[in-house]
């Protein structure tokens, strides 16, 4: 065991090295562009995979709590002048707050009934936010232009520090999860993804766990979201609140490996690339080509691979031994 | 005002019965198979599709190509069913949540890439124009759709409770396993459902292409307040649906026109958490 978790933890140093290292030396910023990305789309996976993949709340909803999150943060730049490392804080209380707001009445909601309240709440958000005149309806927000560095989340000569800072973020949120999935309460997510009513005559208080699971997925989904913001410097409703944005979160968790720490991250190192790259080479805008190839990829890892590769490498692994 | 208020209860009314014909086939897969068919939309949108094409190169009124686009819907059902879905069945939760996002992504975007993104509409319909009842403005091919989706919904929810195939059907959606033991084909049923269930949206598809934009992601707003109205109605409750489609229709119609018609669908949305939140099995579900 304790050979195992050694193995583990030098897997891990190498990735993040050859991380680390992977800007320096591939300069295309187009590259870097889909690398950022890849990081951003596997920590927005890394926590839906809190509460869909432990806490078994498959939600299709989680791009409102991104969206929710750039919002905040950039309407409190650009009305209050707020910084928006602070902005970004808020962002993800407001979306925690929604969502404890919105999960306590679906507390009994379970599969599809779960899924398609995430659809309609994800839909309500971004209806609201496309007429909601005080933050731009459907033209969106512009930000403001700052300084630039660290200090303002705002970086114009170089992809890199953005780069950084997505990758320390998407460190941040497996560290909260694999916290999560190593304590008391991982197991209690995990009991009450297999049934509300064992989870219950154990004693764990369901309705209280399953809106922590929901309020930290949420926090961490708005983080990326402000950091989104900070990165493209313009957010409208079509951007940041679509449907396709949260089943691709969900492609990703599954693809990887749904309640595995892990999991999300190898799933969006594959998908990201896919997708962006199979975008820049057959997708002339309005053929959905690329789209294609995606809904047929879907398809067939729900067949074939519904476990995701992390459950197909562990496998292996049992064989083996 | 009581003018205009009657004509918006019009419009609510000749929506809804449309959306009951759409959820009828939604209902009827999610009730037997505990499936969502999250293409439910797209089957929709490719019933209204053929029957623009059939218009468009041979001339034929979207009236007479119910037919044809009922029978087309049905083997499409029949085979997604076989080669997509059944296979995921015994899987986990999410893939047979996720499966139907895929087929949905991949019909919607194949029409895409062959058709273009374009709205299209049907340039002469048999149907058209309106009767004016005493101010009040009544679409002729709206109004010949909701009829032919009172009578399609009366032949199904006859089919089910009269003949013996429709009684396996409502067995199966009772108790699984019950079913197997009086020995019901259930597979087979799967597959029927799956495919009954395409055919009817096949149906809504052809009668809303003589009066509604066809265009490739059409079925997106459509599939959504399907669920939705499955939803309000109870999960594999026919007559449930029907009644449900229709209220879903008239709130829709009248808080647009009472609050701001940029909200009616988040209405219908509204109305979605709201049953499931108080009565989780709907208006006539058990």
């Amino acid at each position: 065991m304790q050979n195992v978790m050694t193995k583990q933890f030098s897997y891990i140093g190498i990735a993040l090295i050859l991380a680390i290292i992977f800007p320096l030396v591939v300069t295309n910023t187009a590259v870097q562009h889909v690398a950022i990305l890849f990081f951003m789309f596997a920590m927005m996976a890394v926590a839906w995979n809190i509460m869909g993949g432990y806490a078994g709340m498959f939600s299709f909803g989680q791009v409102a709590f991104f969206g929710i999150g750039a919002y905040t943060s950039s309407f409190l730049l650009i009305s209050y002048q707020v910084n928006p490392w602070i902005g970004m804080i808020a962002g993800g209380l407001v979306a925690a707050f929604v969502a404890a707001a919105i999960g306590y009445p679906c507390s009994d909601l379970r599969g599809h009934y779960f899924a398609i309240a995430s659809i309609a709440f994800g839909e309500i958000v971004r209806i609201h936010f496309n007429n909601w005149k005080l933050v731009g309806a459907a033209e969106g927000l512009s930000l403001p232009m700052l300084d630039g560095g660290f200090k303002d989340f705002m970086f114009h000569s170089s992809k890199l520090p953005y780069y950084y800072i997505m990758l320390a973020f998407l460190i941040i949120a497996l560290i909260v999860c694999y916290l999560i999935s190593t304590s008391k309460m991982g197991y209690y997510f995990r009991a009450i993804k297999e049934s509300h009513d064992v989870a219950k005559v154990l004693g764990i208080n369901v309705v209280w766990y399953r809106l922590i699971a929901i309020m930290v997925s949420a926090f961490l989904t708005a983080m990326a979201g402000t950091f989104y913001a900070q990165y493209v410097l313009y957010i409208d409703p079509e951007s940041v609140m679509l449907l396709p944005i949260s089943i691709q979160l969900v492609l990703i968790s599954m693809l990887g490996g749904a309640g595995s720490v892990m999991g999300p991250v190898i799933g969006a190192l594959v998908l990201i690339p896919l997708s962006e790259f199979t975008r820049i080479w057959l997708g002339h805008r309005g053929t959905g080509i690329d789209m294609l190839i995606y809904g047929f990829l879907i398809t067939l890892i729900s067949m074939y691979q519904p476990k995701g590769v992390w459950g197909f490498f562990t496998n292996m692994g049992k064989r083996a031994k | 005002m009581p003018e205009q208020l009657m004509q918006q209860i019009v419009n609510g009314l000749l929506i809804g019965f449309m959306y009951a014909l759409i959820a009828i086939g939604l209902t009827l897969i999610w009730g037997v198979m505990n499936i969502v068919n999250f293409a439910h939309g797209d089957f929709l949108m490719v019933g209204m599709f053929t029957s623009f094409w059939l218009y468009t190169l041979y001339g034929l009124d979207p009236l007479f190509s119910i037919p044809i686009c009922t029978l087309l819907l049905f083997v499409m059902g029949l085979l997604i069913y076989r080669f997509i879905v059944s296979k995921v069945m015994a899987g986990p939760m999410l893939a047979q949540l996720v499966v139907t996002f895929g087929v949905s992504i991949f019909i919607s975007n194949l029409a895409v890439y062959w058709w273009s993104p374009d709205f299209r509409l049907i340039a002469k319909p048999l149907l058209s124009g309106t009767w004016d009842i005493s101010g009040v403005q009544l679409s002729i091919p709206k109004t010949v759709a909701s009829i032919g989706s009172i009578v399609t919904s009366l032949f199904v929810f006859l089919f089910l409770k009269k003949t013996k195939t429709g009684k396996a059907i409502l067995a199966t959606e009772m108790d699984r396993e019950a079913a197997l033991l009086m020995g019901i084909n259930t597979e087979r049923i799967n597959s029927l459902s799956f495919g009954m269930g395409a055919a009817l949206v096949g149906i809504a598809g052809a009668f809303l292409s003589t009066y509604y934009y066809i265009y490739p992601q059409v079925g997106g707003v459509f599939g959504t307040i399907a669920f939705c109205v499955v939803a309000l109605g109870g999960f594999g409750s026919i007559s449930g649906a029907f009644i449900a489609g229709i209220l879903v229709g008239l709130v829709q119609t009248l808080g647009g026109f009472f609050f701001d018609p940029s909200y009616k669908y988040a209405i219908v949305f509204m109305i979605y958490l709201i049953t499931v939140w108080i009565r989780p099995q709907g208006l006539l579900g058990w």
